[in-house]
């Protein structure tokens, strides 16, 4: 053991010298000696043992999706698009990364967790971290001033995924956001409804959407005696509410933070409440809060956008929680989160909210940041969480033992006997080139109980079956795989074969 | 966008067609997975910087990931789509199409079949694709590694410059063979006789039917890896004629790819411009699919 100890050393110095020299330009001949040294002193070791440790993983925090996974996925994007095509968004894309310059100073505490890109001599690059900021970077850039967009792609963060279950390092954001100066709360007031119309759509369960407003938040620390510049780190803890209670948020400010006993108890009487529109009403009369400025316009616009969301059917969705804190530090106005809720264990208890799919609110200083005049294009918009409803749709699926199919394919092009090949390629192209989706088995001679058993796995519902007495009759056995014991098969003529198939998949005669 | 996904649907619905399976990986890889699989390519790599974590780089392309997903996961079979982009820290000429981060469209077959039904499938499924698209008319060029390698052992070129001499051929569709056969024989020290011998070969396209002359070669047929190559061609060139789409493609010997890893079959289909005048061949304006073994 020592001695191998003592050749690894001899090589680690000998490919030093080597790498030295060739930093150098020292002559090729000399190189190429020391280099045959290197060799020969790497040959005594013996195989490269530390070349068949291949480590077979995606990086921490990143998954594959499987083609289970992409279908499942694939449904649930399909209901979201549809959702943002209806209320008439373009949609947009960017690339993965930006300049660092972009993204820094967006995203408050939450910079360090951004992924930067090596300096490879080019400019500084870092991967974007959501969705948002690259949308501001490109209205400001293309000097638009109103749009209503939605971009559906992967976001990246260097946060900890073993510390919160389901929380990946890459994952998937769908984003809508409407662009523009426009009247007070309307463009608000259909984010909103495109939340409701989505979470219904995906029939994930029971969800309630707290809404609050930033400037109500920030009007209520004022009132209570928190300091100017504690507003962040305490707006941080309140977020925490939904997480954990309100002895432990009080004592993380009182004890952490630094907050006047007093002054958290005042924020406690706030924050703990929550309701609907007659709660925006109490608030207007409070004595405290009506002094201030910030405050009733918050208090005014959410008076506003409940007559809206009356007007839009889903008013009993929403409730008012002055609890409601959101991370990110660019919202200045309404911010609401959708949270799914757990069905109560006993009547009478209320549903607990088991987390958040979706969020959003209204920011409109951040394209501003980007214009070099500094000129504001007022913003509001809403990401869904579709990690998390990925999961839960499939677990759904799982439960109602619905298979969950990962091909489209329509029907198997099989053979009965030997030598038949040629024939299923014929087939095959023909069906591909009428538009039917069709497989055959890369067997020149495969047993039919084989091909079969593909379909059943695949769940391809039909099988066209050349066989050598068919062949010679001109036609082909279209079976039925819904099941072994029931085999419904007939005899179908070739010319026709293309349009019985289409009459039984339901699809149309002619490819338009 | 709007034309993105017009184009995008048209190409994952021919996918679907063939009973392939959706996947996607991560953006990036560790980069020890991507390391050493790209040959000349490597420098152009996008690293993740070192941020006290696991060394990453950004995906090169989707076949990479896919065989490293394959041998995670230990399967032995799988027919799939991967739609996604990748990134290259190439010269970006943007009037070419030529960026540093592209969507890539892949549809791959994995598994021990009988030999070259997938290949013909793969082929089959980029001109269903191309014709879909009505970008005009185009040409599938196949050839074979066995075939490209044994021609250059018949022709002289030492084992040691294969690869390099492989870069060079593979500019003969941008490149005029002179300034080809100059870039092998000054910048790559290849003996001039062995360099025209290479020309012999590599100016000659076809048919079926230039399968068939390469098999009575004199030189190539003394090649066993060649004959190899040629055999899977012809019988490549049959299920084509099943399909209905011989006449697109042309087995064209100075077809070469840069990529280290193919290892048969290899194809490349152009987009072809009609000639101004009548009896001149059309020319081809650039690659838009290719692939192989």
């Amino acid at each position: 053991m020592a001695e191998r100890a003592a050749l690894e050393e001899l090589v680690k110095l000998q490919g030093e010298r080597v790498r030295g020299l060739k930093q150098q330009k020292a002559s090729a001949e000399l190189i190429e000696e020391e280099v045959a040294k290197l060799l020969k002193l790497k040959a005594q070791l013996g195989p490269d043992e530390s070349k068949q440790k291949f480590v077979l993983k995606t990086p921490k925090g990143t998954r594959d999706y499987s083609p289970r996974q992409m279908a499942v996925r694939e449904k649930v994007f399909d209901v979201i698009i549809r959702c943002f095509k209806r209320h008439g968004a373009e949609v947009i894309d960017t690339p993965v990364f930006e300049l660092k310059e972009t993204l820094m100073g967006k995203y408050g505490e939450d910079s360090k967790l951004i992924y930067d890109l090596k300096d490879q001599g080019g400019e500084l690059l870092s991967l974007r971290y959501d969705l948002t900021v690259p949308f501001a970077r490109y209205l400001a850039m293309n000097k638009l001033t109103n749009i209503k967009r939605y971009h559906i792609a992967k976001v990246y963060r260097r946060d900890n995924p073993a510390m919160t279950r389901g929380r990946y390092r890459e994952f998937y954001q769908c984003d809508f956001d409407i662009a523009g100066n426009f009247d007070p709360m309307i463009p608000d007031a259909e984010c909103l409804k495109i939340m409701c119309e989505i979470l219904s759509s995906l029939q994930i369960g029971d969800f309630l959407v707290k809404v609050n407003d930033r400037r109500i938040l920030d009007g209520m620390f004022a009132i209570c005696g928190v300091s100017d510049s504690k507003f962040r780190t305490i707006c941080s803890s309140v977020d925490k509410l939904d997480k954990v209670s309100w002895e432990e948020v009080k004592n993380e400010m009182v004890g952490e933070k630094g907050l006047a006993p007093e002054v958290a108890d005042r924020i406690g009487d706030y924050v703990q409440q929550h309701g609907g529109v007659s709660l925006v009403e109490q608030l207007l009369q409070d004595p405290k809060l009506s002094q201030n400025k910030q405050a009733l316009e918050g208090l005014g616009d959410l008076k506003l956008l409940f007559e809206y969301l009356t007007l839009f059917g889903i008013d009993d969705k929403i409730s008012f929680d002055l609890s409601l804190a959101r991370g990110l530090d660019y919202y200045t106005g309404v911010i609401y989160e959708a949270v799914l809720l757990q069905t109560p264990a006993q009547a009478g208890e209320e549903p607990l909210g088991v987390g958040s799919v979706a969020a959003g609110g209204r920011y409109d200083g951040l394209v501003g940041m980007f214009d070099p005049k500094g000129r504001k294009v007022p913003c509001v918009g809403l990401s869904i969480g579709v990690e998390r409803i990925f999961s839960i749709v499939e677990q759904r699926l799982e439960a109602l033992e619905e298979k969950i199919r990962t091909t489209e394919t329509q029907v198997l092009v099989a053979s009965a006997q030997k030598k038949l090949l040629e024939e299923r390629l014929k087939l095959v192209s023909e069906l591909w080139d009428a538009g039917i989706k069709a497989e055959l088995l890369y067997k020149k001679n495969p047993k039919l109980l084989n091909q079969l058993q593909y379909c059943e796995e695949a769940g391809i519902p039909l099988v066209a079956i050349i066989g050598e007495q068919e062949l010679k009759d001109g036609v082909i056995k279209l079976r039925s795989v819904t099941s072994r014991e029931e085999v419904r098969e007939v005899d179908v003529r070739r010319e026709d074969l293309v349009e019985e198939i289409k009459r039984r998949t339901g699809q149309p005669l002619c490819i338009c | 966008m709007v034309v993105r996904e017009k184009i995008l649907d048209l190409v994952i619905s021919c996918f679907k067609r063939h009973g392939a399976k959706g996947m996607d990986t991560p953006a990036f890889e560790l980069k020890e997975t991507l390391t050493e699989k790209y040959g000349e390519d490597s420098g152009l790599m996008y690293d993740l910087k070192d941020q006290g974590g696991e060394l990453l780089s950004l995906r090169y392309d989707l076949t990479v990931p896919f065989a490293r997903y394959l041998a995670m996961n230990k399967v032995k079979k799988m027919k799939r789509y991967h739609v996604g982009k990748v990134w290259r820290r190439e010269s970006p000429t943007i009037v070419q199409g030529r960026y540093r981060e592209f969507c890539q469209c892949d549809f791959d077959i994995a598994g021990q079949f009988d030999p070259m039904i997938p290949d013909a499938e793969c082929l089959k499924i980029m001109c269903e694709i191309l014709s879909g698209l009505q970008l005009g008319d185009f040409l599938i060029k196949v050839n074979d590694r066995r075939i490209v390698d044994g021609m250059f052992a018949v022709c002289g070129v030492p084992e040691s410059k294969f690869r390099a001499i492989c870069s060079s051929i593979d500019k003969l569709d941008k490149m005029a063979w002179k300034d080809v056969r100059h870039e092998m024989v000054v910048k790559k020290g290849l003996a001039p006789e062995v360099a025209d011998r290479i020309g012999d070969y590599v100016q000659c396209h076809g048919g079926v039917s230039l399968v068939e002359q390469m098999f009575q070669d004199p030189r190539l047929s003394q090649n066993k890896q060649a004959l190899e190559g040629l055999g899977d061609l012809k019988l490549l060139f049959e299920y084509l004629t099943l399909f209905g789409i011989a006449d697109k493609i042309s087995f064209d010997l100075s077809l070469a790819r840069g990529l280290d890893y193919y290892t048969g079959v290899i194809y490349e289909a152009v987009l072809l411009q009609t000639p101004t005048q009548a009896g001149e061949e059309p020319l081809n304006v650039g690659s838009v699919a290719a692939g192989g073994r």
